[in-house]
């Protein structure tokens, strides 16, 4: 397939010597004009790419950040029409920042899959991230995407173990999601060492970077797993800023964007001072 | 457009993927592959071995009680003035229901593989009794997820859970109903995989589990049909279960799919009727095939792919999804589903415990509705067999106060 954003964003840092921050929120938390106004704001503050939640009434494989997050969305009226909008409204002003949708599959599903994939791609979109499709289904939506150019990532995860790595990075393409620990989104921190044999692991397997993620809340803990990851990623200490920023009818106030500007430019901070030596 | 082609056999599935036509199949995170595939090759296993099925059929003797009777309702019968109406006795297994079949199984099979932490989910309380009650029998920890909302309605059962030695975590997310309780359940099994079996309740969720269900239940259909032909010399002409996640009902079907002239119907909960926007927990008549909990079926859902809650007088009806097996005989015609609303379902409560003395479950009155409806139209040679899949003392508040009696 050809080259995509995400392709190009993981060469280039590779050039520079450093992780990729990737950060996630939901659209439509609280509201899609915070939204939009936090995706304009996120690639200054040091977002290198950018996930972005399709809210679920379901998640299941979320923790109570997240689920919250998507809560409040949903009421809020957000729908993909309104979430794909807002990728197209980004995409006027930034044409180099990845954008990856990420969520679960019944609401692509009921659109159809083929349909979505070109809407998807025609907004800008660059990958997906479904967490309810595993490899045993990639003809439900893994082929569609990956025929309509965009990326689909997998997601890896202590219990894939070798046997099954192939099968899991067999269709994934952009970059491969190391899930750090077996859990829910936003659950206890990663142990740095244990996430480097891990990533070596995995890339034994690939040459696609590897980013990891759950868990990681602070510049200190983006820093020493960007010391051994491709990328690092971060959600639901950004999701509880957003959280902590609203008032008590759950509206954005003027703190909703500073709080998470200052939070991603900590933690892009801390993913550049984890500073590797380029591989040989 | 032609007409699917029907398979010579309804009883084959699912195929090696886990899908019964376009239905069923493994929607699950990464992190539970790995863990579903190895309960498919333990459960391949246990099913061909004669240790684990004898163990399976003594427990099933002396601690569940089977073979439930087959009953001939000759007071209902009567009152109806039409086809001859028996029951499935799944209200006198021990627990008070058919739950205890599928726990005994899949309890089994946990301790096969070596797991040491049970967890389960649960609506009514009657499958959350269940898997404590199996827990309790072979020592394991139980933790069971229930809505925060169904602890309130149900305290009696979440009583007994404790009694038997688990623990019950009301589930606050959502509308803390079944649903929600089964994605807290699978949240858990993410962060507990290594240890910890998931013991589901129902003929639904990710592959190997809406077959394996069904296999555990079918003991109350493969019963039912020898017993009709030991008793009466014949097959039955309908068979009729409520089906909310479908376990009962596929139980019962599973052995008469393939003969022809038994017609089968399914009765889901019209709640307060179809018209009722979300005031209804008709997955199969009122909603359309999604993708929840593991699995492809018909579901409760907006336009934008949301789910919605549902509602049912029954908390074991009340759920926005069913069994994948359903959703496939309902396309392919074998099974007729039809809804029957809460007014319907309390009246026919109340009409089987003063013409037969049983107090049924409020799910089984669903089924009961369906044969009042059918019996005075059919012949006094017909047989009609409806499963009474479990006891209704749990439910007399919750009819009470419908009928506005202070208990």
């Amino acid at each position: 397939m050809t080259e995509t954003r995400i392709d190009r964003r993981f060469a280039a840092l590779k050039a520079e010597g450093r992780p990729a921050l990737v950060t996630f929120m939901t659209a439509g938390d609280p509201d899609p004009a915070t939204t939009l106004a936090l995706l304009k704001a996120l690639p200054a503050a040091g977002a290198d790419v950018i996930e972005l939640g399709m809210p679920f009434s379901d998640p299941m494989a979320d923790g109570p950040a997240i689920q919250a997050a998507g809560l409040r969305a949903l009421k809020g009226g957000q729908t993909m029409a309104k979430t794909l909008d807002l990728v197209r409204a980004f995409r006027k002003e930034d044409d180099a920042t990845p954008i990856v949708l990420m969520g679960y599959y019944n609401p692509i599903y009921v659109r159809g899959s083929e349909a979505f994939v070109a809407e998807a791609k025609a907004a800008g979109v660059d990958g997906l991230i479904i967490v309810d499709l595993p490899p045993e289904a990639d003809d439900e939506l893994c082929i569609p995407a990956l025929a309509a150019g965009l990326n689909f990532i997998r997601l890896a995860t202590p219990t894939t173990d070798d046997k099954r790595l192939p099968t899991v990075l067999s269709n994934t393409s952009g970059f491969v999601y190391y899930v750090s620990i077996n859990g829910i989104t936003g659950s206890a921190a990663p142990d740095a060492s244990r996430v480097a044999e891990s990533v070596a692991r995995i890339k034994r397997h690939t040459h696609l970077p590897v980013s990891v993620g759950f868990g990681v809340k602070s510049a200190e803990q983006a820093a020493a797993i960007g010391a051994h990851a491709d990328g690092v990623v971060v959600g639901s200490a950004i999701v509880s800023a957003i959280a902590a920023s609203l008032d008590e009818q759950g509206h954005a106030t003027g703190k909703t964007v500073p709080a998470v500007v200052d939070l991603v430019t900590a933690l892009s901070a801390g993913v550049r001072s984890a500073r590797r030596p380029v591989a040989a | 457009m032609t007409a699917p082609t029907l398979p010579n056999s309804f009883a084959t599935g699912p195929d090696d993927r886990g899908f019964f036509g376009i239905y069923g199949g493994r929607f699950v995170a990464e992190t539970l592959m790995p863990l579903i595939l190895e309960l498919e090759a333990a459960y391949r296993a246990a099913k061909e071995d004669p240790a684990f099925q004898a163990e399976l059929s003594a427990l099933s003797n002396h601690y569940a009680g089977r073979p439930s009777k087959l009953y001939f309702a000759e007071g209902l019968t009567r009152h109806l003035g039409g086809a001859r109406i028996f029951f499935k006795r799944e209200d006198l297994n021990h627990t008070g229901s058919h739950k205890i079949n599928n726990c005994l199984g899949q309890i089994l099979l946990a301790r096969r593989m070596g797991k040491t932490r049970i967890i389960a989910e649960t609506g009514a309380g009657q499958h959350g009794v269940a898997s404590a009650t199996v827990s309790a029998r072979f020592g394991f920890p139980c933790v069971v997820y229930m809505g925060a909302t169904d602890v309130e309605r149900q305290a009696p059962n979440v009583f007994r859970m404790k009694l038997l030695g688990a623990t019950v975590n009301p589930v606050t997310a959502g509308n803390g109903t079944l649903k929600d309780a089964m994605n807290e359940a699978l949240r858990d099994w993410v962060t507990n995989v290594e240890d910890t079996y998931y013991l589901i309740g129902t003929a639904a969720g990710p592959h190997p589990y809406p077959e394996l269900v069904r296999d555990f239940q079918s003991v109350i259909g493969r019963e039912a049909r020898a017993q009709m032909l030991e008793q009466e010399g014949r097959l039955p002409d309908l068979v009729i279960a409520a089906v909310g996640g479908g376990s009962n009902a596929i139980g019962m079907f599973h052995p008469f799919l393939d003969d022809k002239d038994v017609a089968i119907i399914g009765v889901e909960a019209g709640g307060h009727g179809l018209a009722i926007d979300n005031g209804h927990a008709a997955s199969m008549n009122g909603g359309r095939p999604g993708v929840l909990h593991g699995n492809r079926t018909y579901l409760l859902q907006d336009d934008d792919g949301q789910i919605l809650e549902g509602h049912s007088v029954s908390a074991g009806l009340d759920y926005p999804g069913v069994g994948p097996e359903h959703s496939w005989l309902r396309d392919t015609g074998r099974v007729a589903y039809v809804p029957i609303v809460d007014d319907e379902a309390l009246e026919a409560f109340q009409l089987c415990t003063r013409t037969e003395g049983i107090i049924p479950a409020l799910e089984s009155a669903h089924a009961i509705a369906e044969a009042m409806k059918r019996a005075p139209g059919m012949s006094k040679d017909d047989i009609i067999l409806v499963n009474l899949s479990g006891r209704g003392d749990k439910d007399v508040h919750t009819v009470g106060k419908m009928l506005g009696m202070d208990i």
